[in-house]
Protein backbone atom coordinates (compact mmCIF):
# COMPACT_ATOMS: atom_id res chain seq x y z
CA UNK A 1 0.00 0.00 0.00
CA UNK A 2 1.13 3.34 -0.73
CA UNK A 3 0.17 4.75 2.25
CA UNK A 4 2.66 2.90 4.82
CA UNK A 5 6.03 4.26 2.29
CA UNK A 6 4.42 7.64 2.43
CA UNK A 7 3.55 7.40 6.05
CA UNK A 8 6.99 5.42 6.82
CA UNK A 9 8.75 8.10 4.86
CA UNK A 10 6.81 11.03 6.93
CA UNK A 11 8.60 9.57 10.16
CA UNK A 12 11.81 9.19 8.64
CA UNK A 13 11.40 12.55 7.17
CA UNK A 14 10.60 14.42 10.58
CA UNK A 15 13.58 12.03 12.42
CA UNK A 16 15.57 13.59 10.25
CA UNK A 17 14.73 17.10 10.53
CA UNK A 18 15.00 16.90 14.52
CA UNK A 19 18.26 15.27 14.37
CA UNK A 20 20.57 17.32 11.46
CA UNK A 21 18.40 20.55 10.10
CA UNK A 22 19.63 23.70 11.28
CA UNK A 23 17.38 26.75 11.18
CA UNK A 24 17.99 28.97 8.24
CA UNK A 25 16.12 31.02 6.19
CA UNK A 26 14.81 28.68 3.74
CA UNK A 27 13.74 26.65 6.31
CA UNK A 28 11.57 29.23 7.30
CA UNK A 29 10.22 30.24 4.02
CA UNK A 30 9.26 26.81 3.33
CA UNK A 31 7.69 26.66 6.57
CA UNK A 32 5.45 29.38 5.14
CA UNK A 33 4.97 27.73 2.24
CA UNK A 34 3.58 24.83 4.11
CA UNK A 35 1.00 26.77 5.51
CA UNK A 36 -0.30 28.59 2.50
CA UNK A 37 -0.68 24.97 0.90
CA UNK A 38 -2.16 23.39 3.98
CA UNK A 39 -4.99 26.12 3.74
CA UNK A 40 -5.26 25.97 0.16
CA UNK A 41 -6.18 21.89 0.50
CA UNK A 42 -7.80 22.92 3.11
CA UNK A 43 -10.71 25.27 1.09
CA UNK A 44 -10.63 22.63 -1.57
CA UNK A 45 -11.18 19.40 0.53
CA UNK A 46 -14.37 21.62 2.36
CA UNK A 47 -15.89 22.79 -1.16
CA UNK A 48 -15.31 19.27 -2.90
CA UNK A 49 -14.95 16.22 -0.21
CA UNK A 50 -15.00 13.64 -2.98
CA UNK A 51 -11.58 14.76 -4.16
CA UNK A 52 -10.29 14.00 -0.60
CA UNK A 53 -11.71 10.26 -1.19
CA UNK A 54 -10.46 10.03 -4.30
CA UNK A 55 -6.95 10.57 -3.20
CA UNK A 56 -7.64 8.40 -0.21
CA UNK A 57 -8.70 5.48 -2.55
CA UNK A 58 -5.55 6.14 -4.71
CA UNK A 59 -3.03 5.92 -2.30
CA UNK A 60 -4.62 2.97 -1.22
CA UNK A 61 -7.45 3.95 1.72
CA UNK A 62 -10.98 3.53 1.71
CA UNK A 63 -11.88 6.93 2.98
CA UNK A 64 -11.37 10.38 2.92
CA UNK A 65 -11.51 11.00 6.83
CA UNK A 66 -8.52 8.64 7.31
CA UNK A 67 -6.47 10.24 5.04
CA UNK A 68 -7.30 13.44 7.02
CA UNK A 69 -6.17 11.85 10.02
CA UNK A 70 -3.08 10.54 9.03
CA UNK A 71 -2.30 13.67 7.39
CA UNK A 72 -3.36 16.02 10.81
CA UNK A 73 -0.76 13.45 12.92
CA UNK A 74 2.33 14.44 10.74
CA UNK A 75 1.19 17.73 10.56
CA UNK A 76 1.28 17.67 14.44
CA UNK A 77 4.45 15.88 15.09
CA UNK A 78 6.51 18.02 12.14
CA UNK A 79 4.78 21.36 14.08
CA UNK A 80 6.16 19.61 17.91
CA UNK A 81 9.31 19.52 16.22
CA UNK A 82 9.80 22.46 14.76
CA UNK A 83 8.30 24.39 18.02
CA UNK A 84 11.25 21.54 20.03
CA UNK A 85 13.83 23.34 17.78
CA UNK A 86 12.63 26.86 18.24
CA UNK A 87 12.47 26.47 21.96
CA UNK A 88 16.13 25.15 21.48
CA UNK A 89 17.71 27.98 19.73
CA UNK A 90 15.15 30.67 21.89
CA UNK A 91 17.06 28.82 25.17
CA UNK A 92 20.66 29.34 23.75
CA UNK A 93 20.11 33.34 22.65
CA UNK A 94 18.27 33.68 26.41
CA UNK A 95 21.49 32.21 27.85
CA UNK A 96 23.81 34.05 26.08
CA UNK A 97 22.13 37.54 26.90
CA UNK A 98 22.23 36.15 31.13
CA UNK A 99 25.74 35.66 30.50
CA UNK A 100 26.88 38.71 28.50
CA UNK A 101 24.84 40.45 31.86
CA UNK A 102 26.64 38.37 34.26
CA UNK A 103 29.74 39.51 32.70
CA UNK A 104 29.44 43.18 32.04
CA UNK A 105 28.60 43.41 35.64
CA UNK A 106 31.66 41.53 36.52
CA UNK A 107 33.70 43.62 34.93
CA UNK A 108 32.17 46.61 36.03
CA UNK A 109 32.86 45.55 39.80
CA UNK A 110 36.59 44.47 39.04
CA UNK A 111 36.93 48.34 37.32
CA UNK A 112 35.39 49.69 40.59
CA UNK A 113 37.15 47.42 42.70
CA UNK A 114 40.19 48.72 40.92
CA UNK A 115 39.64 52.22 40.91
CA UNK A 116 39.09 52.56 45.11
CA UNK A 117 42.23 50.34 46.10
CA UNK A 118 43.69 53.27 43.66
CA UNK A 119 42.42 56.00 45.40
CA UNK A 120 43.26 54.25 48.97
CA UNK A 121 46.80 54.54 48.02
CA UNK B 1 44.91 42.35 39.76
CA UNK B 2 45.99 41.62 43.07
CA UNK B 3 43.63 43.86 44.49
CA UNK B 4 40.18 41.89 43.27
CA UNK B 5 39.70 39.52 46.24
CA UNK B 6 39.96 40.50 49.58
CA UNK B 7 43.30 40.43 50.90
CA UNK B 8 44.46 38.37 54.23
CA UNK B 9 46.91 38.45 56.75
CA UNK B 10 50.03 35.50 56.81
CA UNK B 11 52.11 36.80 54.03
CA UNK B 12 53.81 33.36 54.06
CA UNK B 13 50.81 31.59 53.00
CA UNK B 14 49.78 34.62 50.59
CA UNK B 15 53.19 34.58 48.83
CA UNK B 16 52.97 30.72 48.32
CA UNK B 17 49.41 30.98 46.17
CA UNK B 18 49.21 30.77 42.41
CA UNK B 19 48.25 33.35 40.63
CA UNK B 20 47.94 32.95 37.55
CA UNK B 21 45.87 30.17 37.61
CA UNK B 22 42.03 30.95 37.91
CA UNK B 23 39.41 28.41 39.54
CA UNK B 24 36.05 28.25 37.69
CA UNK B 25 33.44 26.97 40.02
CA UNK B 26 29.66 26.29 38.86
CA UNK B 27 27.74 26.90 41.72
CA UNK B 28 24.01 25.74 42.45
CA UNK B 29 22.10 25.50 45.80
CA UNK B 30 25.25 23.67 47.18
CA UNK B 31 25.35 26.48 50.77
CA UNK B 32 26.31 23.38 53.24
CA UNK B 33 29.99 22.90 51.27
CA UNK B 34 30.49 25.20 49.16
CA UNK B 35 32.50 27.51 51.86
CA UNK B 36 34.84 24.75 52.50
CA UNK B 37 35.57 24.14 49.00
CA UNK B 38 36.55 27.79 48.61
CA UNK B 39 38.61 28.18 51.89
CA UNK B 40 41.05 25.14 50.98
CA UNK B 41 41.18 26.14 47.76
CA UNK B 42 42.51 29.56 48.57
CA UNK B 43 44.84 28.24 50.83
CA UNK B 44 46.92 27.31 47.03
CA UNK B 45 45.21 29.39 44.63
CA UNK B 46 44.77 33.19 44.56
CA UNK B 47 42.02 33.58 42.06
CA UNK B 48 38.69 31.43 42.70
CA UNK B 49 35.57 32.06 40.94
CA UNK B 50 32.31 30.50 41.50
CA UNK B 51 29.63 31.32 39.35
CA UNK B 52 26.82 31.31 41.17
CA UNK B 53 23.63 30.29 38.85
CA UNK B 54 20.66 31.09 40.34
CA UNK B 55 20.84 29.60 44.19
CA UNK B 56 18.14 30.22 46.14
CA UNK B 57 19.94 29.20 49.59
CA UNK B 58 22.72 31.58 49.99
CA UNK B 59 25.23 29.63 48.28
CA UNK B 60 27.22 33.38 46.56
CA UNK B 61 27.22 34.56 50.08
CA UNK B 62 28.86 31.91 51.44
CA UNK B 63 31.61 31.38 48.59
CA UNK B 64 32.17 35.38 48.96
CA UNK B 65 32.46 35.17 52.66
CA UNK B 66 35.09 32.08 51.87
CA UNK B 67 37.21 34.50 49.86
CA UNK B 68 35.80 33.84 46.19
CA UNK B 69 34.81 35.74 43.71
CA UNK B 70 31.07 35.43 42.72
CA UNK B 71 29.41 36.16 39.39
CA UNK B 72 25.56 35.63 39.53
CA UNK B 73 23.69 34.72 36.68
CA UNK B 74 20.21 36.89 36.90
CA UNK B 75 18.24 33.24 36.37
CA UNK B 76 19.64 29.15 36.95
CA UNK B 77 21.06 28.09 33.20
CA UNK B 78 22.19 25.10 33.89
CA UNK B 79 25.92 23.52 34.86
CA UNK B 80 26.67 23.97 31.49
CA UNK B 81 26.18 27.41 30.81
CA UNK B 82 27.76 28.40 34.37
CA UNK B 83 31.33 26.63 33.56
CA UNK B 84 31.31 28.55 30.07
CA UNK B 85 30.18 31.98 31.97
CA UNK B 86 33.66 31.79 34.14
CA UNK B 87 35.60 30.40 31.39
CA UNK B 88 34.85 33.69 29.67
CA UNK B 89 35.52 35.71 32.47
CA UNK B 90 38.61 33.68 33.39
CA UNK B 91 39.97 34.15 29.94
CA UNK B 92 39.98 37.55 29.56
CA UNK B 93 42.06 37.91 32.99
CA UNK B 94 45.25 39.42 31.54
CA UNK B 95 47.13 37.22 34.48
CA UNK B 96 45.46 34.15 33.51
CA UNK B 97 47.59 31.18 32.46
CA UNK B 98 45.73 28.42 33.17
CA UNK B 99 42.10 27.93 34.21
CA UNK B 100 40.80 24.75 36.42
CA UNK B 101 37.24 23.83 36.52
CA UNK B 102 36.65 22.63 39.26
CA UNK B 103 33.09 21.14 41.27
CA UNK B 104 31.33 22.94 44.25
CA UNK B 105 30.25 19.72 45.76
CA UNK B 106 33.44 18.77 47.21
CA UNK B 107 34.08 15.99 45.02
CA UNK B 108 37.60 16.99 43.99
CA UNK B 109 40.73 17.06 45.82
CA UNK B 110 43.09 20.24 46.25
CA UNK B 111 46.08 18.27 46.07
CA UNK B 112 44.86 16.57 42.52
CA UNK B 113 44.07 19.87 40.72
CA UNK B 114 47.65 21.15 42.13
CA UNK B 115 49.38 18.12 40.80
CA UNK B 116 47.84 18.64 37.39
CA UNK B 117 48.84 22.03 36.81
CA UNK B 118 52.46 20.71 37.81
CA UNK B 119 51.75 18.36 34.97
CA UNK B 120 50.53 20.70 32.34
CA UNK B 121 53.70 23.16 33.34
CA UNK B 122 55.84 20.35 33.07
CA UNK B 123 54.80 19.09 30.35
CA UNK B 124 53.53 21.88 28.03
CA UNK B 125 50.33 20.42 28.19
CA UNK B 126 47.38 22.67 27.11
CA UNK B 127 44.98 20.26 28.36
CA UNK B 128 44.67 17.87 31.43
CA UNK B 129 41.38 16.10 31.88
CA UNK B 130 41.02 14.14 35.38
CA UNK B 131 40.13 10.65 35.42
CA UNK B 132 38.40 8.56 38.12
CA UNK B 133 39.44 5.62 36.01
CA UNK B 134 43.23 5.47 35.55
CA UNK B 135 43.75 4.24 39.06
CA UNK B 136 41.29 2.21 41.50
CA UNK B 137 40.71 4.65 44.32
CA UNK B 138 37.57 5.86 43.37
CA UNK B 139 34.63 3.14 44.04
CA UNK B 140 31.73 5.25 42.15
CA UNK B 141 29.54 2.05 42.07
CA UNK B 142 28.52 -0.12 39.23
CA UNK B 143 25.30 1.70 38.54
CA UNK B 144 27.34 4.83 38.31
CA UNK B 145 30.17 3.26 36.60
CA UNK B 146 27.65 1.85 34.17
CA UNK B 147 26.41 5.71 33.17
CA UNK B 148 29.90 7.02 32.96
CA UNK B 149 31.63 3.82 31.28
CA UNK B 150 28.51 4.80 28.55
CA UNK B 151 29.18 8.80 28.64
CA UNK B 152 32.84 7.96 27.82
CA UNK B 153 32.32 5.76 24.77
CA UNK B 154 29.64 8.32 23.24
CA UNK B 155 32.40 11.17 24.28
CA UNK B 156 35.26 8.90 22.35
CA UNK B 157 33.00 8.24 19.32
CA UNK B 158 31.67 12.54 19.11
CA UNK B 159 35.59 13.71 19.63
CA UNK B 160 38.10 11.19 18.48
CA UNK B 161 39.99 11.55 21.22
CA UNK B 162 40.63 8.14 23.58
CA UNK B 163 39.27 9.21 27.54
CA UNK B 164 38.97 7.13 29.86
CA UNK B 165 36.43 9.24 31.59
CA UNK B 166 34.36 11.54 30.37
CA UNK B 167 32.34 12.94 32.76
CA UNK B 168 35.06 14.26 35.23
CA UNK B 169 34.52 18.04 36.46
CA UNK B 170 38.57 18.46 37.49
CA UNK B 171 39.99 19.69 34.17
CA UNK B 172 43.04 22.06 33.51
CA UNK B 173 43.35 24.56 30.35
CA UNK B 174 45.91 26.73 29.18
CA UNK B 175 44.15 30.07 28.45
CA UNK B 176 44.49 29.85 25.16
CA UNK B 177 42.69 26.50 24.67
CA UNK B 178 40.03 28.19 27.19
CA UNK B 179 39.72 30.59 24.09
CA UNK B 180 38.28 28.07 21.88
CA UNK B 181 35.89 26.66 23.98
CA UNK B 182 32.05 27.76 23.40
CA UNK B 183 29.51 26.14 24.92
CA UNK B 184 26.19 25.87 23.72
CA UNK B 185 24.81 22.66 26.37
CA UNK B 186 23.45 24.72 28.96
CA UNK B 187 22.75 21.36 30.91
CA UNK B 188 25.41 18.16 31.09
CA UNK B 189 25.85 17.74 27.79
CA UNK B 190 28.40 20.16 27.91
CA UNK B 191 31.07 17.30 29.56
CA UNK B 192 31.23 15.80 26.06
CA UNK B 193 31.43 19.51 23.91
CA UNK B 194 33.83 20.68 26.07
CA UNK B 195 35.86 17.46 25.26
CA UNK B 196 34.85 18.10 21.60
CA UNK B 197 36.15 21.51 21.56
CA UNK B 198 39.20 21.23 23.40
CA UNK B 199 39.88 18.37 20.60
CA UNK B 200 39.58 20.37 17.84
CA UNK B 201 42.29 22.88 19.30
CA UNK B 202 44.63 20.05 18.20
CA UNK B 203 46.93 21.70 21.42
CA UNK B 204 48.43 18.72 23.39
CA UNK B 205 46.59 17.25 26.02
CA UNK B 206 46.55 13.94 28.70
CA UNK B 207 44.50 12.44 30.90
CA UNK B 208 45.67 12.42 34.76
CA UNK B 209 44.43 10.08 37.60
CA UNK B 210 42.28 11.96 40.10
CA UNK B 211 40.48 10.55 43.14
CA UNK B 212 36.52 11.55 43.08
CA UNK B 213 35.56 11.42 47.11
CA UNK B 214 31.66 10.35 46.93
CA UNK B 215 30.67 11.76 50.18
CA UNK B 216 26.73 10.86 50.54
CA UNK B 217 25.89 13.94 49.66
CA UNK B 218 27.63 13.94 46.32
CA UNK B 219 26.23 10.73 45.90
CA UNK B 220 22.36 11.67 46.37
CA UNK B 221 23.40 14.51 43.97
CA UNK B 222 24.74 11.82 41.50
CA UNK B 223 24.07 11.72 37.40
CA UNK B 224 21.18 8.94 37.11
CA UNK B 225 20.68 6.50 34.03
CA UNK B 226 17.94 8.79 32.97
CA UNK B 227 20.26 12.01 32.97
CA UNK B 228 21.81 9.82 30.79
CA UNK B 229 19.37 9.70 28.24
CA UNK B 230 18.63 13.49 28.63
CA UNK B 231 22.53 14.22 27.41
CA UNK B 232 22.43 12.11 24.78
CA UNK B 233 19.54 13.71 23.17
CA UNK B 234 20.71 17.00 24.20
CA UNK B 235 24.01 15.76 22.12
CA UNK B 236 21.78 14.32 19.25
CA UNK B 237 19.60 17.24 18.69
CA UNK B 238 21.13 20.12 16.84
Amino acid sequence: MWIQLILIAAMVGIGLYLVRARPSARHLALRRLGVFAVLAIGVIVVLAPGWLTAVANAVGIGRGTDLLLYASIVGFMLYVVADYKRSIQLSRANTQLARELTLVQARLDDAIAVRDTDVEN
Amino acid sequence: MASMSTERSGSAETSLRDRETWIVIPLFNEASVIGGVVTELRQRFEHVVCVDDGSTDGSGATARAAGARVLTHPINLGQGAALQTGISYAREQAAAEYIVTFDADGQHRLEDAVAMLDEARSRELAIVFGSRFLDHRTNPGWAKKVVLKTAVRVTNLTTGLRLTDAHNGLRVIRTDAARKVNLQQDRMAHATEIVLQLGRTRLPWAEYPVEVLYTDYSRAKGQSLLNAVNILVDLIVN
